[in-house]
């Protein structure tokens, strides 16, 4: 939380933590508290006298219209900061096999966020668990050896975490999923073919 | 929508003004208040005077235009500007635009709520109040850590402090802050 206030976070978690928040009112609480300390912060900091011209140019630019940046709102299961990364439009499925299907949404190399779509009952594919990883869950919930997760429930995941996440009966399962490791899904595309996977 | 104004701070007086009446005189009260404390405030993290102007420029003209999505029964004035600077900053130190939680939906028809807004603003005060009790180091590693783009790695370079030190002494700083604002939830 705090990584992700001060801006420090990298940008796949920044979108899991966003959307989290979006989803989770004790989290915006706890983000609020964290404005909070900034804005005494900001209060109490020594003033450095802006140039003269500075004031006059942003009151003559108070109505200048402005190109409004455009505001993505939650639709449906998707919150807010995951519209922005589909730019407004649907989520484009790609196949990969047992009715799970992805949708990559930014992948560099600082790591990936992507939303998963798992059919109730289905095991969740391999999906490279080098490194750290976050999984908001977005519709319907999942189980595993460490519980259940619903909807606004995040699981943090690393290399040390062995689990086989099913979707659980209901709704299909629809996840944001967010690694600092590259998408290694290609790899395991053989592994889709067995019944279950082993993480 | 009227508010009771005398007991607000004037940082969110003035917000309210531009916000309900889009007052131009309020406006130019903020910029005079925060202009120059944004501009000492993003200087701190070694941003040039010309782009830190830049940045308040955006960051004012933000705060203008967003006006109406500032809800005093969520954030102080002063807290709520923070939140546009740092999200500036962060959008060009990283040249991409960080992911935001969705705002919430003020319900038009609320009637405002002077008592919270006034609870909101004595915690403000009391923060102050608790900052200014902090030891100088813890205090100095807080600013730092909010203020400046810095990880508690690179407040570790340069300070020259080891890595244990900074966080130990940003969570008793943190922790401080908690013990002294307790008493207020």
């Amino acid at each position: 939380m705090a990584a992700y206030a001060s801006g420090t976070l990298p940008h796949p978690f920044a979108m899991v933590v966003a959307a989290h928040i979006s989803l989770c009112s004790e989290c915006r609480a706890a983000l609020g508290a964290y404005h909070a300390v900034g804005g005494a912060l900001l209060e109490k900091t020594a003033n450095i006298a802006v140039t003269n011209s500075l004031k006059s140019n942003v009151m003559a630019m108070l109505d200048t219209p402005s190109q409004p940046t455009p505001v993505y709102d939650a639709q449906g299961v998707f919150p807010g900061p995951v519209m922005e990364a589909l730019q407004g439009r649907s989520p484009r499925w790609k196949t990969l096999g047992m009715g799970v299907k992805q949708s990559i949404l930014s992948e560099t190399d600082s790591g990936s966020v992507r939303l998963l779509y798992i059919p109730a009952g289905q095991a969740v594919p391999d999906h490279s668990h080098n490194g750290l990883e976050l999984t908001l869950v977005l519709q319907g919930s999942f189980s595993d050896e460490t519980g259940r997760f619903g909807v606004g429930d995040v699981e943090i995941g690393d290399e040390d975490l062995e689990h086989t996440p099913i979707a659980d009966a209901g709704d299909a399962c629809i996840c944001l999923a967010a690694t600092d490791a590259p998408l290694r899904f290609n790899a395991f595309m053989p592994r889709l073919l067995q019944p279950f996977f082993r993480i | 929508m009227q508010v009771q104004a005398p007991q607000m701070s004037q940082a969110t007086v003035w917000l309210v003004a531009v916000r309900d009446q889009r007052d131009k005189d309020a406006f130019g009260d903020l910029f005079d208040f925060f202009a120059p404390r944004l501009k000492g405030f993003i200087m701190r993290s070694g941003t040039g005077a010309a782009q830190a102007e830049e940045i308040v420029q955006d960051v004012m003209l933000t705060v203008w235009r967003k006006a109406a999505m500032f809800d005093p029964h969520r954030a102080q004035a002063s807290a709520w500007i923070y939140q546009i600077a740092r999200n500036r900053q962060i959008d060009i130190i990283r040249k991409e635009s960080r992911p935001i939680p969705d705002e919430l939906a003020q319900d038009p028809e609320a009637e405002p709520d002077a008592s919270q807004i006034l609870a909101f603003d004595q915690e403000a005060d009391q923060l102050k109040t608790a900052l200014d009790l902090l030891q100088p180091d813890q205090k100095e590693m807080i600013e730092k850590a909010y203020m400046g783009d810095l990880t508690h790695q690179e407040i570790s370079v340069q300070t020259g402090l080891p890595l244990g030190t900074v966080k130990s002494r940003i969570r008793l700083g943190l922790n401080r802050l908690r013990k002294e604002l307790k008493g207020l939830r």
